[in-house]
């Protein structure tokens, strides 16, 4: 049982490095308001990994904040895998920053894992700002070659770490056991168990019975067990995937642009996972293969040692024509006019367990699909989610946003009271923006509010847009709203007056600086 | 002694045996289940309890918003999708109060009119209840597409509002005949709850006319049954 013998390229901090700042520059990347990557200039201001956007300013002012953007990540990485292509004929991209390449051919042409390293290193380290921020490892299976690829980083210099065929188990055994969860597959709640238990090196975890393993954590333990003892993931294929698990797809018209590409890729995708699935497998290496109409083709392989699933193979595919399309010398520019995806490892899907009869899983899955198609139609900011949040008018309380922007588990309703909210039952139709409008009394002047919240007359008729006036049947109000008092831009005073008219028609009215507003109906 | 075992049937055929199979141990579909739940108070309106699957429903009337949002609450608290085509004014607060989940929510917006099928379509085909309100008059192909697209997918199409712009029948069509507001009165008090009384006619099995009074809102935001209501007589036939 030979782990394949494997390269690994690892480039420090990638979400960073593939902006093209200056080395030096304080720069940090924040997804969801939480720093998750920074430049060495920022950490050694004290920005690290985990804090909120807020704290990184407040340690560092100087700071770069950038968004997150991983499409942009896989486009520029495209750049150094292009290189690599000169050196090695399979490559295999794990994710924006890391990729593998089996060593077997390559090593030999080049004289040796040694050589071959470090001419990957060289190449690689011509196309980054710093030179030494690209790190190489060689060892029996990419999860040690990993290792030692983040390891070599450490040393002056960050020459290439090669270790030796049928060392990697001597290797990995005293690193600590969290490099299962981060560079590894596994779990964090599996590692954190792990600390709890003592096991903190993964000469621990391999000491343990594989069966004890599978007893207790289930198939995730026993993938820890084989990584911990410098194994490959899973012992080597038995069998070559079927021929005809893969799937491809004539795009006629050819399409011109990323995200047509991209459309197309997603129902390629779900086929071809489905395909698997009927078959209880699951992949973890695809090829993605594109022709274009100039007759080029580009093909990438795609690792992930979790399964792939649908959306990330789609995501595959729109990075990979991205990062061909921003290619500076592209050759045989046109359309993309062929799609396939062939599964390159296939192994036993050990993944959820949907419901009897297609449960809820199924319906939220069928959502997010249309949500997907939709927003192919209309545009990604037109197809919305309802997000709750505290406030005072009805319109403040909830906001619509972009569904790619929700993340589905974390919608709750906020229960909490907020003093001074309108009161229960909210109004079902809200104006953004309100509906100017007039009051008067009986006799025909205009109804106002004192500063002191008195009123001038009790309102009788109200005229909305300029409509005929309409009288009051009913009312109750005013009710004032001094709100931001403390900031003279965004200071409002207002009053609100609850109206119904005849045909228990009701209106939230609100009067502003001396001007009527209906600012929402009770439908 | 049976005869030699055939040699193993090919996998295709094996297939279309375990399909066949699996429609044969499927659970009969009953009349409930081809029914989407509706809030208690609703119930009276609906000849089978609830919402049938595959159906249409229009809304009219004053209150129209606030009667399409419990309709689809039922289903939304149940664990069904709602979507919404032109519900840009919806008061989304509301809504969550009437009790449609907003975790299980999607709002199409901004939608031209040249697009407003091909969206309600796209709606129909992922979701259990779709709430419509076009803002023009649908054109009676698109209407009979979108009723036939519901049938087959077995989803429920909720139309607001359609007096003037939806050119079919609905197999139920509800109405606010009757409303009433409670708890304000000339300068004190605040809205409390509504009081209506809501007509259903339709076809089929919906073609008896019904009606029932309710809260809508109660004074939680909920719709709830009016429990003091008028008894029920029973009339000759």
């Amino acid at each position: 049982m030979v782990a394949v013998r494997t390269l690994v390229v690892w480039c420090r901090d990638w979400p960073v490095v593939s902006l093209d700042r200056a080395v030096g520059e304080p720069v940090a990347v924040v997804r969801a308001n939480r720093v998750v990557a920074t430049s060495a200039a920022a950490r050694v201001a004290g920005v690290a990994e985990g804090l909120r956007r807020r704290e990184a300013q407040r340690r560092c002012p100087d700071v770069v904040i950038v968004e997150h953007d991983i499409d942009r990540e896989a486009r520029v990485f495209d750049r150094v895998v292009s290189v690599l292509d000169d050196i090695a004929p399979r490559i295999e991209i794990i994710r924006p920053g890391v990729c593998a390449i089996p060593t077997r051919g390559p090593s030999r042409y080049f004289g040796g894992d040694i050589a071959l390293a470090d001419r990957v290193r060289r190449v690689v380290g011509e196309q980054l700002s710093d030179p030494s921020g690209a790190g190489v490892g060689v060892a029996d299976g990419p999860f040690p070659a990993t290792l030692a690829a983040q390891r070599s980083l450490g040393r002056p210099g960050a020459p290439p770490m090669v270790i030796a065929a049928g060392e990697s188990p001597g290797f990995v055994a005293p690193l600590p056991s969290r490099v299962l969860a981060s560079p590894g597959p596994c779990s964090d709640e599996l590692v954190e168990v792990f600390g709890r238990l003592g096991l903190a090196r993964l000469a621990d975890v391999a000491a343990l019975g594989a069966a004890d393993m599978l007893a207790r954590f289930g198939h995730e333990g026993v993938l820890a067990h084989r990584l911990a003892s410098g194994l490959d993931e899973r012992p080597p294929a038995v069998r070559e995937p079927p021929a005809d698990l893969a799937v491809s797809m004539d795009l006629d018209p050819p399409a011109e642009r990323v995200d047509q590409a991209a459309f197309a890729g997603k129902v390629l995708a779900d086929g071809f996972i489905d395909g698997l699935a009927a078959r209880g497998l699951a992949a973890t290496r695809v090829v993605v293969t594109a022709r274009t109409t100039g007759d080029a083709v580009i093909e990438r392989v795609w690792r992930d040692d979790g399964a792939l699933g649908a959306t990330a193979v789609a995501q595959r595919i729109r990075w990979q024509i991205d990062g061909w399309l921003s290619r500076p010398n592209a050759t045989g520019r046109g359309g993309v006019c062929r799609l396939e995806l062939r599964p390159d490892d296939v192994g036993p899907a050990t993944g959820r367990q949907e419901g009897f009869w297609g449960g809820a899983d199924a319906r939220d899955d069928r959502a997010r699909r249309a949500a997907a198609r939709l927003q192919a139609m209309v545009g990604a900011s037109s197809v919305r989610m309802p997000e709750l949040h505290g406030g005072r008018s009805p319109a403040e309380q909830v906001r619509l946003v972009p569904v790619d922007t929700v993340a589905a588990t974390a919608i709750r309703p906020d229960r909490s009271p907020w003093p001074g909210s309108v009161p229960s039952p909210q109004p079902t139709v809200v104006f953004t923006p309100a509906r100017p409008a007039s009051v008067v009394d009986a006799g025909g002047s205009d109804v106002s509010v004192s500063g002191r919240g008195v009123l001038s007359a009790a309102p009788a008729r109200l005229s909305v847009e300029g409509r005929p006036w309409t009288e009051i049947v009913s009312w109750a109000g005013p009710w004032l709203y001094d709100e931001r008092w403390w900031d003279a831009t965004s200071h409002r005073r207002r009053a609100r007056f609850q109206m119904v008219l005849p045909g228990a028609i009701a209106h939230l009215v609100t009067l502003e600086a001396g001007s009527w507003w209906v600012e929402a109906t009770y439908d | 002694m049976p005869d030699a075992a055939p040699s193993d049937p090919p996998l295709a055929a094996l297939a279309v045996e375990l399909r066949q199979m699996a429609g044969a141990v499927r659970p009969t579909a009953l009349a409930v289940e081809r029914t989407l739940p509706v809030h208690e108070s609703l119930g009276p309106l609906f000849p089978m309890g609830g919402l049938a699957r595959s159906s249409t429903i229009g809304v009219s009337g004053p209150g129209a918003t606030s009667l399409a949002l419990a309709v689809a609450a039922g289903p939304s608290a149940a664990g069904s999708w709602v979507g919404f085509v032109g519900a840009e004014r919806v008061g989304w607060a509301a809504a969550a109060e009437l009790g449609v989940a907003a975790e299980r929510t999607l709002v199409v917006c901004d939608v031209g009119v040249g697009q407003w099928p091909t969206v309600t379509a796209a709606l129909i085909d992922a979701v259990d209840v779709v709430v419509a309100s076009p803002t023009h008059p649908v054109r009676i192909n698109d209407a009979r597409r979108l009723a036939a697209r519901a049938r087959e997918r077995g989803a429920v199409l909720v139309v607001v509002q359609p007096a003037s712009s939806w050119p079919m029948a609905f197999d139920v069509g509800l109405e606010v005949t009757a409303a009433e507001w409670c708890g304000v009165g000339s300068g004190h008090g605040r809205l409390s709850a509504r009081r209506v009384t809501v007509s259903a006619t339709g076809r089929r099995g919906a073609a008896r006319p019904r009606d029932t009074t309710m809260w809508l809102p109660a004074a939680t935001g909920e719709p709830a049954c009016v429990t003091a209501g008028p008894e029920r007589h029973l009339r000759a036939v």
